[in-house]
């Protein structure tokens, strides 16, 4: 038996990668909800949103937070001590931006797009929302779904899919945003088309 | 980070896993773009697939179950060594049956078995860049694919037709994917290309040495490029398999004895297990088994 199955040390080393699958199922199969394993005392920050900045953010990663996050002093001591990723106000700049369910989504345009040469070079949006099963339905459709799907995540404000329809547009380049709530998570990689159907 | 175990699950550390994680990320959002990433020293030498090597080690799981090929085979020597650095810092398990496979790592071929939802295909990738030969420059490449500008890959297939009679490139055939990149699928035969069309699993492919990630996502648009007046078309075989029986599968030629006797059989050697002990009994089958 080597070290690396010793139950109580692997913990993170595992949840990391059950929570990776989760967001690599929901970005390469959007439409589909995946299961997060989250840890309910993981600090002052939504748990949703804390599993998955300790699964993709770190040092290397320059990261954005929405007002009511940065303006919290305890979520910002967390996650300097749990990722070690350096805050910059400018989220043009940000490799991740975390969205708490408080604030509306920002408008995509202020964050990285990447460029066309390198259009990984974009920010990815984290969102918290109020739920991923009660909001407006929307049909999705793009690589990772057969035919189309249909999503009703809440709380994306009442311009979403005409900002997304632009943000589709600068393909190659854009966003790509994570959803999250109440321990599960939605993917909209910049390639997915979104409609808005009919109430 | 703290609290980290000191020998690692899967080898890499978390913070090189974290790094391959978010390129992994990106290759899905931007299918068939090459994302560049910080490859690190794997203990095997580099043709050995550690770009590959690397994509496994950083989505693997405990409940994943492993099927390694190089070639369609699972008992090469490349593929038994992948298979069984896995297993010792892994411990998952592992499999030769396509269908019973979460992961399979493959160098040069995609299995006959089709693939199926929920399951991710890891190709090692020698060379990434399909237009490399084209130019080396990748300064230049990178501005191609940049403006879409794919000219000269279709004036290289077409100086093919014009020298050949036909498009000659039967591997690392390129391919469009999402009617934006153009993309090298490693060099598998072109007979496997129509495989990833609209795949139900996931495809990621990974290059050690030269640094880079990409992806397709399940069902995806993946098309061979072609002319109009030259479609493209995939090998074909006069002969099934001479041990199974199979056709529609991609065959290898082999010398079966001393004698220097020559057949054709499954390049995918568990394909053609499956067969048998299904009891399709092929050409060359039949004949040792009259001689029994
Ligand atoms: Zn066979």
């Amino acid at each position: 038996m080597t070290a690396f199955a010793t139950q109580h040390l692997a913990d993170p080393v595992f949840r990391a990668q059950a929570n990776f699958r989760a967001l690599m199922d929901a970005l390469s199969r959007p439409g589909t909800i995946q299961r997060l394993v989250v840890d309910e005392d993981a600090g002052d920050i939504d748990v949703d949103l804390a599993a998955i900045a300790l699964t993709l953010i770190d040092h290397e990663t320059s990261l954005w937070l929405s007002p009511s996050l940065a303006d919290d002093h305890k979520v910002r001591e967390w996650l300097a001590f749990a990722t070690g990723a350096p805050l910059v106000d400018a989220p043009e700049r940000a490799a991740f931006a975390l969205v708490a369910e408080a604030d509306p989504l920002p408008d995509h345009r202020a964050f990285g797009q990447g460029t066309q040469e390198y259009p990984d070079r974009s920010t990815t949006i984290v969102k918290a929302c109020g739920g991923l099963t009660h909001g407006p339905r929307l049909a999705c459709s793009g690589p990772g779904i057969k035919a189309s799907a249909t999503v009703a995540p809440a709380g994306l404000g009442p311009n979403f899919v005409e900002r997304w329809a632009e943000n589709r547009a600068l393909f190659p380049r854009g966003v790509d945003l994570i959803l999250c709530a109440g321990g599960a998570v939605m993917g909209m990689p910049r390639t997915l088309t979104i409609k808005r159907l009919e109430v | 980070m703290t609290g980290e175990p000191f020998y690692n699950f899967a080898y890499l550390d978390e913070q090189t896993k974290r790094m391959i994680r978010r390129a992994i990320l990106k290759a899905i959002a931007i299918p068939g773009y090459q994302v560049p990433f910080a490859s690190r020293e794997m203990p095997m030498p580099y043709g050995w697939g550690t770009g590959g090597v690397q994509v496994t080690a950083a989505i693997i799981g405990r409940d994943d179950v492993l099927k390694v090929i190089d070639q369609g085979a699972d008992d090469t020597t490349n593929a038994v060594s992948i298979r069984a650095f896995f297993q010792k810092v892994t411990n998952v398990a592992v499999t030769t049956d396509t269908g019973a496979a979460t992961i399979i790592q493959t160098r040069h071929r995609i299995p006959e078995h089709p693939l199926i939802d929920g399951q991710i295909i890891v190709y090692q990738v020698p060379i990434p860049e399909p237009l490399r030969f084209l130019e080396p420059r990748e300064t230049e490449t990178r501005t191609m694919h940049a403006l879409e500008e794919y000219g000269l890959m279709h004036v290289k297939l077409y100086e093919d037709i014009a020298r050949h009679g036909e498009i000659a490139t039967t591997y690392a055939y390129p391919v469009k994917v999402e009617g934006r990149y153009v993309m090298d699928p490693s060099p598998t035969p072109k007979f496997d290309n129509p495989k990833m069309h609209m795949s139900p699993a996931l495809q990621l492919f990974g290059a050690g040495r030269e640094r880079r990630i990409y992806a397709i996502p399940p069902y995806s648009d993946v098309v061979s490029l072609d002319f109009d007046d030259h479609p493209f078309t995939v090998q074909r075989f006069d002969k099934p398999c001479a041990l199974c029986g199979g056709d529609d599968v991609y065959l290898d030629e082999v010398i079966m004895d001393d004698r220097g006797t020559r057949m054709f059989v499954c390049s995918d050697t568990a394909h053609c297990d499956g067969r048998r002990s299904e009891g399709h009994v092929g050409k060359q089958a039949a004949v040792e088994e009259a001689r029994r």
